[in-house]
């Protein structure tokens, strides 16, 4: 019984054993058969001008690659690698990449805030000669100067954009243009029974940190000194703490404001009960997509500022094109760039994803009217825009502000600020411990 | 040591014999060698880059600075408040899953009935992967998406208390299977004729379970308590996706990814893991001082 039973048991696992084996042998001689094949269609018919774009996912994106190799004409052949849809995932891969020193990557897709981080880390190559020239040639200042990182050059702008004040005209006759004039407006429609909530983006993440960045801008402050190395948390910065907390505490805030996320504004706001809300010029389009009958009256103004007659200086959101430090092939990435991004690519896309275009000359476009009816108010906002601060640790300084800044609520000016000082400055020399 | 001293007490050794010392020693080489490289020196490296200024995002500040991370890790109330949070999700969990997963270890031991079909059944959610579920639960608490925010109104991911018992809840449906796995082969321990005995001598149910059952398994609820407290405090997946740390629920496994990940910094980032390392082997070694006589073997000398 033992015999038998044994050597049925032994003969089935060298069977396994050899059809195992013989699975792996196949799988490596389809690995070996298939490896040139696919490195063959990698670099295209050119051979070695294969140019790996890495970007984030972007509608008909794939139509402006083309149409530039179309045009390169053989010279080059940009492959579209996409990043995943979260800012962090993209950094991250990409961050661990270059940091293992890749050469993989050519072109790189950067979140403005990014630019700094890759700069001073050696990532990303300066743009200089003919090739800055061409890159910087009517770009508008606001996102001309996230390109730029201890007076030099590094990308190339590819979108940019900026949040507006979106209000109901059949409640605010006249948009206000500060805070305090909004907060005040709010509170004499809650009093008359109408729609009065002002909503915006109040979690603890970037969001948040954006709208601090715009209001400390606006009062004439400064977070972090312009050379990126020390934490400076000025008057202005307290005075933007204090508009914040009174705005969270006046009663005219979403209650879910510390749960609101871009979207999550966007769809309060279309839900009916607010009156004004802080956002980035996308929802337009879902209003008048899902609901027509608000979107009559759904209007637009620069974003509110600090001190009256004193217009805000918004925070500039948008990408630029960096060529990796690593990449083999760079002059061919300055090129590719220099078409991705040239202004009728910007126009196509602007039509055709809803990216703001950077480059002035665009936006006189006729077709431009239809899609973008707010264009004037963009313009004005990035002619004179604030950036975030240009540190190379920008994304530990996020993590604290909006961490200390969580929930708005509870700011207490004079002492939150002395607390920002202490956590941002260890922050920037990478010596604290990120919340 | 032992192996050592055997060699010296029997120093002669035919040729034979030495040869198939050297071909063991040779054979075992290979293995021996992978565990340093893939286990000890992660750990030796991760412990000399704690001891280093070391941000990917400022390569060229890269120097030595002793104990000055730890410092930095120790005095920072983001580590403590996160220490605190694991600690609490750690005890409540493995607390309850013990509880729980003894009771189902009794179900599954004792079902006449569809055995097969009962264990299989309450294993499902420690087949599933962690992220998966952990998805799950998050829409079920999103408003809008999820039936479980419905009943319980709000959005229960976005207070402090609420987030946790979710993480918890979600812990503990997942690994209580696991729990009640080991304890089950504990039960298989327990002799039969024993608790009929006891049951002849007018023990009652409760009597039996504490007085017979319990020490009988108590090596395995050892190794079900160790492993499971050891996985809860590294806990990560769960929080990861229910809340990403927001609302003061991160984990030290959180902070650490955070550091390490998402702010380059491989000093602090290393400290933190040498810590969590650290603090995984203390509470290891407590737990087998603290239950070392119930370890298998000491049990019937202990009775005297």
């Amino acid at each position: 019984m033992d015999g038998p039973g044994r050597s049925a048991r032994y003969r089935s696992t060298t069977s396994t054993k050899t059809r195992s084996r013989s699975r792996a042998s196949a799988l490596l001689g389809v690995a070996l058969v298939t490896a040139p094949l696919l490195a063959a269609c990698g670099s295209g018919d050119t051979g070695g001008n294969t140019l790996n774009l890495y970007a984030a996912p972007e509608e008909n994106f794939e139509k402006v690659i083309e149409s530039c190799n179309a045009s390169a004409n053989g010279k080059y052949n940009i492959v579209y690698n996409k990043l995943p849809r979260g800012a962090d995932g993209q950094r991250e891969q990409m961050v661990r990449r270059l940091a293992a020193g890749d050469d993989e990557m050519d072109i790189l897709y950067l979140d403005s805030p990014w630019l700094a981080e890759f700069a001073e880390a050696g990532w990303i190559r300066e743009w200089t000669g003919n090739y800055k020239e061409e890159a910087e040639r009517g770009v508008l200042a606001g996102p001309l100067e996230s390109t730029r990182y201890k007076n030099r050059t590094y990308a190339a702008t590819k979108n940019t954009n900026v949040q507006l004040l979106w209000y109901r005209d059949d409640v605010v006759p006249k948009p206000p243009e500060t805070w305090a004039e909004m907060i005040a407006q709010a509170k004499a429609l809650k009093a008359a029974g109408k729609p009065y909530t002002a909503v915006m983006t109040g979690a603890q993440y970037e969001g948040l940190v954006v709208q601090y960045n715009t209001m400390v801008a606006s009062a004439g402050g400064k977070i972090i000194s312009e050379d990126g190395l020390t934490a400076v948390v000025d008057d202005g910065a307290v005075r933007a703490l204090s508009t914040l907390k009174d705005f969270a505490t006046s009663g005219i805030a979403s209650a879910s404001l510390t749960n609101s996320q871009e979207d999550e504004v966007r769809k309060e706001f279309q839900g009916g009960n607010s009156a004004f809300q802080l956002n980035w010029p996308y929802v337009y389009a879902s209003m008048q997509k899902e609901k027509p009958d608000l979107a009559k009256n759904f209007k637009w103004a620069r974003y509110p500022g600090i001190d009256k007659g004193k217009p805000s200086k918004v925070t500039i959101g948008g990408a630029n094109y960096g060529v990796s430090t690593y990449s083999t092939k760079a002059d061919l990435a300055f090129e590719a760039v220099l078409c991705l991004r040239k202004p009728e690519n910007q126009l196509y896309s602007a039509i055709n994803s809803g990216v703001a275009p950077t480059i002035e000359s665009v936006y006189d476009r006729p077709e431009m009217t239809e899609k973008y009816p707010m264009k004037e108010t963009i313009r004005e906002e990035l002619r004179d825009a604030a950036n975030r601060p240009l540190t190379a640790a920008w994304q530990n300084v996020s993590t604290v502000l909006s961490t200390v800044l969580s929930p708005p609520a509870s700011i207490d000016p004079q002492k939150t600020a002395a607390r920002l000082r202490t956590e941002l400055q260890a922050a920037i020399d990478s010596k604290g411990v990120m919340p | 040591m032992s192996t050592h001293a055997a060699v010296k007490a029997k120093p002669v050794l035919s040729e034979g014999k030495k040869a198939e010392r050297r071909l063991g020693l040779l054979l075992c080489a290979p293995a021996a060698f992978i565990m340093i490289a893939v286990t000890a020196w992660p750990i030796i490296y991760s412990f000399w880059l704690s001891l280093q200024r070391y941000d990917l995002k400022f390569p060229d500040k890269q120097e030595f600075i002793g104990l000055e991370n730890y410092t930095a890790v120790l005095s920072s109330p983001y580590w403590w408040d996160a220490f605190g949070i694991t600690a609490l999700l750690t005890v409540i969990t493995v607390v309850i899953e013990l509880v729980l997963g003894m009771a189902l270890a009794l179900v599954m031991h004792r079902t006449l009935v569809g055995r097969g079909l009962v264990r299989t059944s309450a294993l499902i959610p420690y087949g599933i992967v962690t992220v998966v579920a952990a998805f799950s639960w998050k829409y079920a608490y999103t408003p809008e998406t999820g039936y479980l925010a419905e009943l319980f109104g709000g959005a229960p991911l976005t207070d402090k208390a609420s987030a946790l018992a979710i993480i918890a809840s979600a812990e503990i449906w997942k690994t209580t299977p696991f729990m009640a796995l080991l304890l089950m082969a504990g039960l298989a321990l327990v002799p039969d004729d024993m608790l009929k005995a006891a049951a002849m001598d007018g023990a009652s149910g409760w009597q039996r379970f504490t007085k017979i059952m319990v020490p009988m398994m108590k090596p395995a609820i050892l190794v079900a308590l160790l492993f499971r407290t050891l996985d809860a405090f590294r806990i990560f997946d769960n929080i990861f996706v229910l809340t990403a740390g927001s609302q003061g629920t991160g984990s030290v496994s959180m902070l650490t990814y955070n550091n390490l990940i998402k702010g380059l910094n491989l000093g602090i980032g290393s400290t933190m893991s040498v810590l969590i390392f650290v603090a995984v082997a203390i509470i290891a070694f407590v737990f087998i001082k603290v239950f070392g006589t119930a370890a298998p073997g000491s049990d019937n000398g202990g009775k005297r």
